[in-house]
C-alpha cells in the first residue's frame, strides 16, 4: 500500500521540474551566445529558451541587441562584413550556427518580416510566389493554392483577391506589411520572426497586424521585437529584456510586466527610461 | 544704407549673374536647334529616307544606307557592350570594396575619358589591320568601346540605388545571393539600366571620328558586317564639306535626323527614369 506521502513523492518524481518542462518544449533554445560587428561585442552571452507555438517578444530600449539577436535566429547577420557569432543557437535541438547548417534551408524554415516593409517591385502574386518559385516550384496550379492560402493566412485575401496581378506597391503600407507576412508564410516555416513589424504603421494597421500574430501562434513559433510595450504586453506569451546587449530578464509577459524580479526591468516597462 | 537693403542688393545681384550665365549656356543650344530644325526640316524629303546617294553633280538621291548603316553600327555596339557593362557593373554594385572592383571602376572612368579618335585607332588595330578590310564591325566595335564605361558605371549606381530591405527580403526567403541578384535586385533597377543604356548609345550614335578608320564610310547599300558601311554622321561630314547646294541641303538634313534620334533616346531615357523613381518609392 502506498500511502498518501508516498503517492506525493512519486508524483514529483515523474513529473518534470519546471526548467526542464520548458527546455523540453523549447523551439529554439540559445545558449551562451555573442556576437560582434568587428571588433565591437553587442550581444554578451545570452541564454533563453524560445517555446513552441507561442509568442516571444524582445523589448528594451534602442541599440540594445534585440535586432541583432532576432536576425541571428536566421543568420540575416551573416551578409554584414566582419560580423561574427560565438556560442550556439539551436532549433529543433540543431545547432544553426554549425559548418553543416545550410543556411538557404535555415532561412526557409525561419521566416522574417522586416521593419520597413519591402515588397518586391512585382505584382502581388508574384510577391507571395517568389519563395517557391526559387525553390523551383512551376506547377502553376500548386502556386495558385499556396498564394491564395498565404493570403487567407495573413487576412489579406479579400482585399486583393480581385487584384493579383497588380502592383504590390498599389497596396497601402499596412497592406504591404500584411503582404510580406503572407510571403513569408507561403514558404511554410516553422519560425516566424518579425522585427518591428508595426512600427511604421498606423493604429488601425498595428491592430490588424496584432491580431493576425494572434492567429498565427497556432501555427508558428512568433519572435517579435517591438518597441512599443503595450504591444509586447498584448500580443506576447513570453518576454525578454534586453539591455546593453545583455539579456536582463525573460519570464512570463504577465510576470515581466506585472512582477518583474529586476530593478531595471521594471523601470523600463513603467516607462522610467527608454 | 541699411543692412537689410545691402543685402538685397547684393542677392539681386547674384541673382542676375546667375540668370545669365543660364542664357549664356543656353544660347548654343538654342541656335544649334534652331538652324537645324530650320534647315533640316525643309531639306527632308520621302526621298532622303528612302534612295541612295546619287552620283558627284546629280541632284537628288538620298541617305537610305547612311541611315540603315547608323541602325547597323549601334546594334552592334549595344550587342556588344551592353552583355559585357552590366555584368561589370553587377559585379561593382555587388562587390563594391574589393580591389579588383576599384582597378575595375578606374579602370572605366580613365576610358571615359580617352578621346574618341584614339579609340577608333584601337577599333583598327584590332578589327582592320589583321583582315585589311574596313567593316561595319569594326565601327561597331569602336562604339562598343566607347559606350562600355557609361554602361558599366550607370549599372552599378542604380543597382546601388536598389533599396537594401529588398535583398534582405529576398535572402530571407531563402534565396541565395546570386538568385536574389538576378531575380529581384537586377529586375527591380531595370529600367534604369536600360536608360543608361540608350543614354550611352545616344552618345555614340553622333560619333564620327572612330568611324573614320573602322567603318569608313559606303556609297552604296550594304548590310554586311564585313563590309565598310554607311553612316549619318560620315555622311554628313562629307557633304557638308562638299561644293554642291544639293549635298549641303542633304547633310542639313543628315543631321536634323540624327539630332532627332538622339533626342529620341534620351526622352525614352528620361521617362523610363522617372518609372524608375516612382517605383522605388512604395
Amino acid at each position: 500500500m502506498l500511502t498518501a506521502i508516498d503517492m506525493e513523492r512519486f508524483n514529483a518524481a515523474l513529473a518534470p521540474s519546471a526548467a526542464a518542462l520548458e527546455s523540453m518544449n523549447a523551439k529554439i533554445s540559445v545558449r551562451d551566445f555573442d556576437f560582434f560587428y568587428g571588433s565591437a561585442k553587442v550581444l554578451h552571452g545570452i541564454t533563453l529558451d524560445i517555446p513552441d507555438r507561442q509568442v516571444t517578444a524582445l523589448i528594451g530600449p534602442s541599440g540594445c541587441g534585440k535586432s541583432t539577436f532576432i536576425r541571428s535566429i536566421n543568420r540575416m547577420n551573416d551578409i554584414i562584413p566582419n560580423a561574427r557569432a560565438k556560442g550556439t543557437i539551436s532549433i529543433d535541438g540543431r545547432a544553426i550556427y554549425s559548418s553543416d547548417t545550410d543556411v538557404v534551408s535555415l532561412r526557409r524554415r525561419v521566416g522574417m518580416v522586416f521593419q520597413r516593409s519591402n515588397p518586391f517591385p512585382k505584382s502581388i502574386y508574384d510577391n507571395i510566389a517568389y519563395g517557391l518559385r526559387i525553390g523551383g516550384m512551376r506547377n502553376r496550379r500548386e502556386l495558385n493554392n499556396v498564394v491564395e492560402r498565404s493570403l487567407i493566412r495573413a487576412a489579406l485575401w479579400d482585399e486583393v483577391k480581385d487584384r493579383l496581378n497588380e502592383s504590390a506597391f498599389a497596396l497601402s503600407g499596412g497592406q504591404q506589411q500584411r503582404l510580406c507576412i503572407a510571403r513569408a508564410l507561403a514558404v511554410d516555416p516553422e519560425v516566424l520572426l518579425m522585427d518591428e513589424p508595426a512600427s511604421a504603421l498606423d493604429p488601425i494597421a498595428t491592430t490588424k497586424i496584432e491580431e493576425l500574430i494572434w492567429d498565427l501562434k497556432v501555427n508558428y513559433t512568433i519572435v517579435i521585437v517591438t518597441h512599443n510595450m503595450q504591444q509586447a504586453a498584448r500580443v506576447s506569451d513570453r518576454t525578454a529584456f534586453f539591455m546593453l546587449g545583455r539579456l536582463v530578464e525573460y519570464a512570463d509577459t504577465k510576470t515581466i510586466f506585472m512582477n518583474p524580479k529586476e530593478k531595471m526591468t521594471e523601470d523600463y516597462v513603467t516607462g522610467r527610461f527608454g | 544704407m541699411s543692412k537689410a537693403w545691402r543685402r538685397k542688393i547684393i542677392s539681386a545681384i547674384a541673382e542676375g549673374f546667375c540668370a545669365i550665365a543660364v542664357l549664356l549656356a543656353l544660347i548654343p543650344l538654342a541656335m544649334i536647334l534652331f538652324y537645324v530644325v530650320k534647315q533640316g526640316f525643309t531639306s527632308l524629303n520621302w526621298a532622303f529616307f528612302t534612295q541612295m546617294p546619287k552620283p558627284v553633280g546629280e541632284a537628288g538621291g538620298g541617305m537610305a544606307n547612311a541611315i540603315v548603316g547608323t541602325l547597323i553600327l549601334i546594334a552592334i555596339a549595344a550587342l556588344l557592350a551592353v552583355p559585357i557593362g552590366c555584368i561589370c557593373g553587377i559585379h561593382l554594385a555587388e562587390y563594391p570594396t574589393s580591389k579588383f572592383s576599384s582597378i575595375v571602376r578606374f579602370a572605366a572612368d580613365v576610358l571615359n575619358g580617352v578621346p574618341s579618335i584614339v579609340v577608333g585607332m584601337f577599333a583598327y588595330i584590332i578589327a582592320v589591320l589583321p583582315v585589311k578590310r574596313f567593316s561595319a564591325f569594326a565601327g561597331g566595335l569602336a562604339l562598343a568601346v566607347l559606350m562600355l564605361p557609361t554602361v558599366v558605371r550607370t549599372t552599378e549606381e542604380l543597382l546601388r540605388l536598389v533599396p537594401a530591405g529588398l535583398r534582405e527580403g529576398a535572402l530571407a526567403l531563402g534565396a541565395t545571393r546570386t538568385s536574389a541578384v538576378f531575380t529581384v535586385i537586377v529586375p527591380a533597377a531595370l529600367p534604369g539600366i536600360l536608360t543608361g543604356v540608350l543614354v550611352a548609345l545616344a552618345r555614340v550614335a553622333g560619333e564620327t571620328a572612330p568611324l573614320l578608320f573602322t567603318a569608313f564610310g559606303n556609297r552604296f547599300w550594304s548590310i554586311s558586317l564585313r563590309q565598310p558601311i554607311a553612316s549619318l554622321t560620315q555622311q554628313v561630314y562629307l557633304y557638308a564639306n562638299s561644293a554642291y547646294d544639293d549635298w549641303h541641303r542633304q547633310a542639313w538634313a543628315g543631321a536634323f535626323l540624327l539630332v532627332m534620334i538622339i533626342l529620341t533616346l534620351s526622352i525614352i531615357a528620361r521617362l523610363s527614369v522617372r518609372r524608375l523613381e516612382r517605383m522605388n518609392r512604395p
